[in-house]
């Protein structure tokens, strides 16, 4: 799932500064998951820039609402009425979120209170590690199921730089290095093989705003498909 | 000949080549590399230079490149995936063959999070590997990475680096035959102590016939102090300075330990002069060009020969 982190408290209140009615939305997806931006963080969020404020003298109203996720229209509808009420919104979405919210209200700023980070795992409750870059010509398959895309921190494709040490990335002792992982699980499955081979450069995928139509939708929102 | 350059006569004559290295400096002046040069000149048959080595921001190794062409000398550019995407890649390549360079090693790159400038955007379109396979193409083929031709395809000397101490050690043969199927011409190692495990490594390469098909130049960096043993067995990702190293540099008196740095470097290099598989040595005086022309000497490398 997506993985994001509160924004420090001072950046968000520099966000908001003169408004005085803020709608809080959080999202009861990836970001209620990962502790960044649901109902409990929302509420959390509202009372510290409520106190914040406060003591800063300056008149501020928050409230909070979260929806079932931020990423789907007919979920967002659910703050039609509301929105009209307040100066801003601030989201506790990742960023598709945030942008889904802002396109719906236009008339509105809209503004961020986390930061989207990575597609992630829970390693364990509140610690979380990035897995996947999204890059769209997934290698798992060769890799033995570790991405050197988004795991080694030079992105290489044909094996480890000449860094790793105790195997790990020599940037972070706390980082494994993806490429000793990749080599030693092909090994103990006997495909060392696949990493022995050339691989070229690749086309990368990731190059404009990705955008998938299912085939059995395509006649729904392609006019000239017949 | 693939290239014409002096390397790659040297090393087809089956001379013992020597290359030094020269790091470009954190500012404009174009006689910092004339004043470097002049320490090499004559000692090496080529100077590596360095492409924004540790990912600190220097003087871009091509035009230091071509500054070594004009002094009279012939450099081996070094390229690294980090800052350039294959369009720019191919772009240096063809002016770098333009102004006159024929030998390039292409390598991965220190992470920028080493360097000067830690929050930049890496690039790493493509990895060393697959540069050394574009490099090889748009020699050998005259095209383009995309397959397009090339008019006036650049004819270079192809090089590329190896790490014997890196994890995991039984991969790193491998990795070394992924680079010359990939197309490299020579291969210059990673800063080699451990010479226990080089002399295995090397083993391995000529067991799988693998020094047959590159010239490889072992690396060697003298120690100018115990300090900087200290500082490189401990601190410097993937070097492997094993405690022998730093038992002769504590036994002799402080004046005395780049000497034996130096003794140390002349003795490994008497070896590798003697050890099949090896064609040559890389010799990495960081910072340390002056006294090249010493340790060459005693090393016995001099003269350098003309091809």
């Amino acid at each position: 799932m997506i993985k994001s982190k509160a924004k420090p408290l001072e950046e968000i209140k520099e966000m908001l500064k003169g408004y005085k009615r803020v709608l809080n939305t959080g999202c009861g997806g990836c970001a209620s998951v990962c502790l960044a931006g649901g109902m409990k963080e929302v509420d959390g969020l509202n009372t510290k820039l409520s106190v914040s404020f406060k003591g800063d003298g300056v008149r501020f109203k928050v409230d909070g609402f979260t929806v079932e996720r931020q990423c789907e229209m007919e979920f967002l509808a659910e703050l039609d009425q509301m929105v009209e009420h307040y100066d801003a919104i601030l989201s506790m979405a990742c960023g598709a979120g945030v942008q889904f919210l802002a396109e719906r209200y236009p008339d509105k700023p809209v503004f961020p209170a986390v930061n989207t980070a990575f597609i992630g795992v829970n390693r364990d409750l509140g610690w979380y590690e990035e897995r996947c870059k999204s890059c769209g010509d997934c290698v798992l398959g060769i890799t033995g199921g570790i991405c050197p895309v988004a795991m080694c921190a030079k992105g290489l494709f044909n094996g480890p730089c000449g860094g790793p040490q105790d195997g790990h990335c020599e940037v972070d002792k706390d980082i494994p290095c993806a490429w000793v992982n990749i080599y030693e699980r092909l090994k103990a499955q006997g495909r060392l093989n696949n990493i022995y081979k050339l691989y070229t450069a690749r086309e990368w995928e990731d190059q404009i705003q990705g955008r998938i139509v299912l085939e059995a939708y395509k006649s729904r929102y392609v006019e000239d498909v017949k | 000949m693939k290239s014409g350059s002096n390397l790659e006569k040297i090393l087809a004559e089956g001379k013992f080549a020597v290359t030094g290295e020269l790091g470009p400096p954190r500012g404009a002046n174009a006689g910092t590399i004339k004043d470097k040069a002049q320490h090499l000149k004559g000692m090496v048959d080529s100077v590596n230079i360095t492409d924004n080595q540790t990912a600190v921001v220097r003087m871009s190794s091509m035009a230091a490149s071509t500054l070594l062409v004009k002094e009279g000398m012939e450099p081996n550019y070094q390229m690294v995936c980090r800052d350039r995407n294959r369009i720019a890649m191919q772009s240096d390549i063809l002016g770098a063959y333009a102004l006159g360079i024929r030998n390039m090693l292409c390598l991965s790159g220190d992470h920028q999070l080493f360097g000067d400038h830690p929050k930049s955007r890496k690039v790493f379109d493509i990895d060393s590997i697959q540069l050394v396979s574009m490099v090889k193409k748009m020699r050998d083929e005259g095209k383009f990475l995309n397959g397009e031709e090339i008019a006036d395809p650049p004819r270079m000397f192809i090089g590329a680096a190896a790490n014997p101490f890196g994890e995991p050690y039984e991969f790193r043969v491998h990795r070394l035959a992924k680079k010359i199927e990939a197309g490299a011409d020579f291969i210059q190692t990673q800063c080699i102590y451990n010479m226990e495990r080089f002399r295995e490594w090397i083993k391995q390469a000529n067991d799988m016939g693998l020094t047959e098909k590159v010239y490889i130049l072992a690396g060697v960096t003298p120690m100018k102090a115990l300090g900087m043993a200290r500082y490189m067995q401990k601190n410097v990702p993937g070097m492997d300075v094993p405690d022998w190293v730093i038992k002769r540099l504590q036994g002799v008196e402080k004046k005395k330990q780049a000497g034996e740095g130096i003794a140390i470097c002349c003795e490994q290099i008497e070896e590798f002069r003697e050890m099949k598989g090896v064609a040559g040595v890389h010799l990495m005086a960081i910072e340390w060009e002056h006294r090249v022309p010493e340790i060459v000497e005693k090393a016995g490398l001099l003269p350098r020969p003309t091809v």
